[in-house]
């Protein structure tokens, strides 16, 4: 079976975000990017199907700037057998990012299709869905452990009040949550073996598929920030104060 | 006017209280606002759903294969439905379901989706967090069906009082990819996280899972609160995931929030920062947490909120 996973560079998980002062986007000028922490955990997904012998090969996919290749490249160090860049300069939306994926799936014929949830960046949570809609196939989102049976595969969920599990035929895409695995580091050896296995990479312009965009972002902002309040000394003043100022309890 | 088609969140018995917060989102769209209920003898959701203040008509899709909520199936209902119906808008709660659901709907519309939505601000406008709620990006949308999910906590319930026709509608073929094996729902005599008045949620101060129960259950019990807890506490295995508030977990805005050992990471504040009052107790005077808190109590939790819990 082999496996198809798309990952996204994004702006690491633990810089500090800003807006800039205009309005018009998010300043991501000197800031660290990364492969996106939820298709990271798709990644170590696929690798561990391939090592316990389900998978036969696992190609791992990016649409983005020709830095996306280092996430690609990340990827590949962890144990992806090849990967493929779809370059672009403009951010695409989830459904034509869906679109491309179609494209890819078309192109590789994988039985299985594992994305992360959502990218930390735009937060959508659409794409995997998306992509299932497209090719008809069902979906195992937000999954906290897969277990492929036979033509079918098993996926319990992450869902509001606790776990659910579905039984999905093959081919389907699953979207990972964030304990269905603990992902590896890549090795120094590793990483440097990453840099010989093949990564194709071409204009996502290529496919042929329209990629306009549909949304408008009209206005980036800060969040209103929260007043901080007191400190209270004791257990008392708060009781207090909850009873007498804010009316809580 | 919009027509517009909020779809109900259920579970064949009882209409998710969510849903209320969903119509009022629609409300604010400006139209005319049907529910879909689809599932298998939930004729009751549907009585439910008719009762809700400004619904025009409930329609309900009773088959065997809505049963399990699936996607696959409902999807495609919907879309039948928003075509057949003439559907500008589809609403659904940003809930595990819900976002489970609508991007399925939006792709096999070819429209694009707006994820998460805290503000409605008419003609397509619509706020929505992103980066983990630290970015509020304002986008408008011309689709000729707008697809969206929308923050339960960010709206209102809608009220009581409607007399809504209930409509039956013939159910989509079924698709047959997919099954539910089955559901593992934590029990719990609490109130639901998403929903509760108030909340007491745990870090990973607490030291292990069996103190986080000794210390934050009684609490709890006295305030009649639902429990969470922090990212950090969840994969630390204090409590099962779905404890967890923040960005990646639930975002609630309860009357009162007890954060109890939580630093206070950016994903986490982004779960619960519009809760309308916080209480933080943590022993680090630097925590973050006391940043947001209303009320913030530098003292160890061990023995302060025994003490609270006698005192209350």
């Amino acid at each position: 079976m082999k496996v198809l996973v798309p990952v996204k560079r994004v702006i690491d998980y633990n810089v500090k975000v800003r807006v800039k002062s205009d309005g018009t986007g998010v300043d991501l000028n000197n800031v660290k990017m990364a492969i996106n922490p939820f298709d990271e955990i798709a990644v170590e997904e696929a690798v561990r199907l391939k090592e316990a012998g389900t998978a036969t090969e696992v190609v791992v996919v990016s649409i983005g700037p020709k830095a996306s290749q280092e996430v690609l490249r990340t990827a590949l160090a962890v144990g992806a057998d090849r990967a493929i860049h779809l370059e672009s300069d403009v951010d695409l939306e989830p459904l034509a990012v869906a679109k491309c994926l179609k494209q890819v799936v078309a192109d590789e014929q994988p039985q299985l299709v594992i994305c992360g949830k959502q990218a930390i960046d735009d937060d959508s949570n659409q794409t995997g869905q998306m992509l299932a809609a497209l090719l008809g196939w069902p979906q195992g989102t937000f999954a906290s452990e897969v277990t492929p049976e036979g033509n079918a595969i098993k996926v319990t969920r992450e869902i509001d009040g606790g776990l659910e599990t579905l039984q999905l035929n093959l081919p389907a895409v699953v979207t990972s949550d964030l304990r269905l695995n603990e992902p590896r580091y890549a090795s120094l050896p590793n990483i440097m073996k990453a840099k010989k296995k093949p990564l194709d990479s071409r204009p996502v312009t290529e496919l042929g598929i329209d990629v306009a965009t549909r949304l408008k972002a009209v206005n980036y902002a800060p969040p209103a920030a929260r007043k901080g309040g007191i400190k209270v000394e004791n257990v008392a003043e708060l009781i207090e104060k909850l009873r007498q100022e804010a009316r809580v309890i | 006017m919009m027509k517009i088609l909020v779809v109900a969140e259920h579970d064949n018995q009882q209409l998710n209280a969510v849903t209320l917060n969903v119509v009022e989102a629609a409300t604010r769209l400006g139209g005319e606002i049907d529910i879909l209920v689809a599932g298998e003898g939930c004729q009751t959701v549907a009585e439910q759903a008719a009762a809700v203040a400004s619904v025009n008509r409930v329609l309900l899709a009773d088959a065997a294969h809505y049963a399990g909520q699936l996607a696959e199936e409902l999807a495609l209902l919907v879309v039948e439905t928003v075509q057949q119906g003439g559907y500008q808008a589809v609403l659904a709660p940003s809930s595990t379901s819900g976002k489970n659901l609508t991007p399925r709907v939006a792709a096999l519309l070819d429209v694009a989706q707006v994820s998460d939505v805290i503000e409605i601000k008419g003609g397509g406008s619509y706020v929505r967090p992103i980066y983990a709620g630290n970015v509020m990006l304002t986008v408008e949308s011309a689709e000729p069906v707008q697809v969206l999910t929308v923050r339960p906590t960010a709206f209102d319930a809608a009220a009581q009082g409607g007399s809504a026709e209930i409509v039956s509608v013939t159910a989509s073929a079924s698709v047959g990819v997919s099954a539910l094996v089955g559901r593992e729902l934590s029990k719990s005599d609490r109130p639901e996280l998403g929903s509760a008045d108030v909340v007491v949620s745990g870090g990973r101060g607490l030291g292990d899972g069996d103190k986080y129960r000794q210390v934050l259950e009684p609490l709890a019990d006295k305030l009649g609160a639902a429990l969470g807890a922090s990212r950090a506490a969840v994969d630390a295995g204090f409590v099962p995931n779905d404890y967890q508030v923040g960005q990646t977990g639930k975002i609630v805005a309860p009357q009162l929030y007890v954060a109890v050992g939580i630093s206070g990471a950016i994903q986490h504040l982004a779960g619960m920062s519009d809760s309308k009052v916080i209480v933080a107790i943590n022993k680090d005077a630097d925590a973050p947490i006391f940043q947001i808190a209303d009320y913030g109590l530098e003292a160890d939790l061990f023995e302060a909120v025994p003490e609270l819990t006698r005192q209350l």
